[in-house]
């Protein structure tokens, strides 16, 4: 197992997902992808990722759906997500924030400032949301 | 006692009847004598003399006594019976004729009283039934402009002339000058004044026509339009018609909704679509371009594929600020639909609590709700969603009462459905959020989502599994607090004169004005406070107060009261009359601002003042520079006192005032002298009726022929 910190992102758009990919890889990450609910959550047993970028437009289990599942497993509490999402209200963001979301990102995003967040969240001891 | 009239006709002829009698027997007698016996007889005669005449008196004094009871009796007793049966009518209601005189007399006596009796009680009867009916009536009119005053729609009823006939607090506020801290600022909203004042002429009118076309054709005829007020506001305006006698148009009815906020929304978003389409078109195109370039000419030189490259990236950076930007600066646009009313959230849950409650026969408890909390929802829709919920939740697992909450969580407000028991899925939740929610035999074709994405709202499961304690959690937006109606009550023991139905039966104001009974006419009472007496001087008006009279009855509601700034030093004198110095009127508006507004104050009426040559001078020399004319009929309630007083010399305001029984208070304010004026006034219309003063023409008449109207200022 490498030392790299464990990123997994979770959309149903190939594009944000070929870029994202491309974008983690080259900034040191070990990536993998997950392009429904359903999957996402295989992967999380599977894979155990410290971070998971997870959009909320999805089939299968929305990523609403997907952070709660993931709440309310204990074993799970170290993982960070990160929401990402076209869907930008006020409403949207309280719910994700609300139900276990670390932080919420709204796109269009500059991959700069999205790099900086999840570093960010991954520093030892960053627990609180924002 | 005085003699009855008559009785000594009686008398005397009675008496006469004796001497006659008795002259006639002893001339019988003598003739029946024969002459040999005839000094025997005169011999007798004179021996007995004193005997003879004694006698003769007697029987007079009887017959005189016989005549005159017989007289008391018979047509003396009938003519007081006729009097008194006369003066039944008019006299206290316990009088009754007197029983005396002959029997016959005495029974037609009892028979009259007997009917009188009858009367009595009949007018009794009458007016006890007529006192009811008229306290039924204040009853029921007091209920009715009680309701009127509770609506939040403003309303107001006009004649088929268009004359205003009743509005109510809501229409007195939606249509209230922009600046409320001047009384002065003119209100087109008045009784008896046109409808087609209130809002813009053209369009009232069209949709006065439509009705009018529309009447016997069309079922239930209706207009609507949306017009701006002179204040600014914007309202949505619907227009019904009702009928009277023969059903033909007997007046309107207008409603009027304050839509501004809705309006500003909806074009808000309009706004949001045109600056997104045109903010977003530049980027995108030469993004395209630039993409298109390096997709097509692969072999570009490396220089120039770098330059296409930025240039993408950055038309990305741009696009992405636009989109931000105009999401940010339109976000209340975004909030809800125009179907979404604000609303307190304790009033919410109030009605989610009773619509579940009764459709599940379950307990449900308010645990908290902020008092300070508004939201702006479709109350229907969310208290559907709700009950829906409670009910799926109750079936499924057998809950058995549910709390509700509602609190504030930021810019959103939290609306919670909590139970305690049985745990959710959230999975269920995503299953429920797409059926159509059915509640009984309620059913809409909407789902949970629908409900929710009109609100622009999210909605999520909440659970304390250590407590057992679950929780729907809705997210709505927030909405603005409703300002309570202004009260806009004058002194207390007024009742508000928002209505007035006896200008259903006004007639024309168009009719010749001079032939019109001072009672019909309406009038504005007004009243002037200035720098000094002599306008010719250059003295000037610092403060008009004016009053309107309608159908008899001043409208304490409907006054206009301004301060003037006379741009000239207020003297002493006059500063110590109405207390009224340079320095409060400063920042007031000139005369030339205000006048204009007094003149469309004044539309249509009589103007009436006391000592109105003075008011009127000053009102003629600002004529040339305001451009205003009072053209209307002045009356003065000066020279109508000296017309209804001729005797008397004062006739300052203050003593016609006490002479007429009129309290004085609130003197020496233009608009206190004015509603002094006002009720004078019309203390002196039935007191010039008494005199054969009925029209205004006869008013001013009467007016011109006294002394004082020859006074100049």
């Amino acid at each position: 197992m490498s030392g790299l910190r464990k990123v997994l992102i979770v959309d149903d758009e190939p594009n944000i997902l070929m870029a994202l990919e491309f974008l983690f890889k080259r900034s040191g990450y070990d990536v993998r992808l997950a392009r429904d609910g359903g999957e996402a959550l295989k992967e999380v047993d599977a894979w155990r990722p410290d971070v998971m970028l997870l959009d909320i437009m999805m089939p299968v289990k929305n990523g609403y759906e997907v952070c709660q599942t993931v709440r309310e497993r204990p074993e799970l509490a170290a993982m960070k997500i990160v929401m990402l999402s076209a869907k930008g209200g006020e409403a949207e963001i309280s719910k994700g924030l609300s139900l276990g979301a670390d932080r919420y990102v709204t796109k269009p995003f500059s991959t700069q400032e999205l790099l900086a967040t999840i570093d960010q969240v991954l520093q030892p001891g960053a627990a609180g949301r924002q | 006692m005085r003699a009855p009239k008559g009785i000594a006709l009686w008398v005397g002829a009675a008496s006469a009847s004796v001497l006659l009698v008795i002259g006639i027997g002893a001339v019988l007698q003598y003739m029946a004598a024969g002459s040999e016996n005839r000094p025997h007889l005169i011999e007798v005669v004179s021996d007995g003399l004193p005997a003879v005449f004694f006698g003769t008196a007697i029987l007079m004094v009887a017959a005189g006594m016989g005549a005159s009871w017989l007289f008391r009796r018979h047509p003396h007793a009938a003519r007081q019976l006729a009097e008194q049966s006369r003066s039944l009518l008019a006299a206290e209601k316990g009088f009754r004729v007197s029983t005396a005189g002959a029997p016959p007399l005495a029974e037609l006596a009892s028979v009259i009283n007997q009917l009188a009796d009858a009367y009595h009680r009949i007018e009794h009867d009458l007016e006890t039934r007529s006192a009811e009916t008229r306290a039924r009536v204040e009853e029921e009119r007091d209920r009715f402009v009680a309701l009127m005053s509770e609506l939040s729609q403003g309303v107001v009823v006009c004649n088929a002339d268009g004359r205003i006939l009743l509005y109510n607090p809501r229409a007195a506020a939606l249509l209230a000058p922009s600046r409320p801290d001047r009384h002065g600022d003119y209100t087109p909203l008045g009784l008896g004044r046109s409808v087609l004042a209130l809002l813009d002429r053209n369009q009232v009118a069209h949709a006065l026509d439509m009705l009018q076309h529309q009447v016997g054709h069309v079922d239930r005829p209706q207009a609507r339009f949306v017009a701006s007020a002179a204040n600014g506001a914007l309202l949505r305006v619907q227009v019904a018609p009702f009928l009277g006698a023969g059903r033909k148009l007997a007046g309107m009815v207008f409603t009027l909704d304050d839509v501004g906020q809705l309006m500003g929304r909806e074009s808000q978003r309009l706004r949001l679509l045109q600056s997104l389409a045109t903010g977003v078109r530049g980027p995108v195109a030469n993004l395209r371009a630039a993409t298109e370039n390096l997709v097509s000419f692969p072999d570009m030189p490396a220089d120039r594929r770098e330059q296409f490259v930025e240039i993408a990236a950055s038309e990305a950076r741009v696009l992405t600020e636009r989109l931000n930007t105009a999401l940010l600066a339109y976000a209340d646009a975004l909030k809800g639909s125009l179907t979404l009313e604000d609303m307190r959230a304790a009033d919410l849950l109030a009605v989610a609590q009773r619509r579940i409650a009764e459709a599940l026969q379950l307990p449900v408890a308010i645990e908290e709700a902020d008092p300070e909390l508004w939201l702006r929802v479709d109350s229907y829709a969310i208290a559907h969603a709700m009950t829906f919920l409670a009910a799926r939740l109750a079936s499924d697992y057998e809950l058995h009462g549910f709390r509700l909450r509602a609190g504030s969580g930021g810019n959103l407000g939290e609306v919670d459905l909590i139970w305690t028991g049985a745990i959710v899925g959230s999975d269920a939740l995503s299953l429920w959020e797409g059926e159509p929610m059915r509640v009984g035999h309620e059913e809409t074709p909407l789902t949970l989502r629908d409900v929710l994405e009109r609100h622009g709202s999210e909605a999520w499961l909440q659970v304390d599994k250590i407590r057992q304690i679950s929780r729907f959690r809705l997210l709505l937006p927030r909405g603005q607090a409703v300002a309570p109606m202004p009260y806009r009550g004058t002194a207390a023991e007024s009742r508000p004169e928002y209505y007035d139905f006896d200008l259903f039966e006004r007639i024309d104001m168009t009719g010749a004005l001079a032939e019109r009974k001072l009672s019909e006419l309406s009038y504005t009472v007004f009243d002037t406070e200035t720098t000094g007496l002599e306008p010719s001087a250059g003295d000037e008006i610092i403060s008009i107060g004016a009053v309107r009279i309608v159908n008899g009855r001043v409208l304490k509601q409907e006054i206009f009261e301004q301060l003037v700034n006379p741009c000239r030093p207020i003297s002493r004198e006059s500063t110590a009359v109405h207390g009224i110095d340079a320095r409060q009127l400063a920042n007031e508006p000139t005369i030339d601002q205000v006048l204009p507004r007094l003149h469309r104050f004044c539309e249509d009426t009589v103007l009436v003042a006391h000592n109105a040559a003075f008011d009127m001078r000053f009102l003629e020399l600002k004529e040339a520079a305001t451009g205003v004319r009072f053209g209307q009929p002045v009356l003065d309630t000066l020279l109508l006192s000296a017309v209804v007083h001729p005797s008397v010399d004062n006739h300052h305001l203050d003593m016609i005032a006490e002479r007429v029984g009129v309290r004085v208070i609130g003197r020496h304010t233009a608009l206190g002298d004015a509603l002094l004026t006002g009720e004078v006034f019309m203390r002196l219309v039935p007191l010039l009726a008494e005199r054969g003063i009925v029209t205004l023409g006869q008013a001013l008449e009467a007016s011109r022929a006294t002394y004082h109207s020859r006074l100049q200022y």
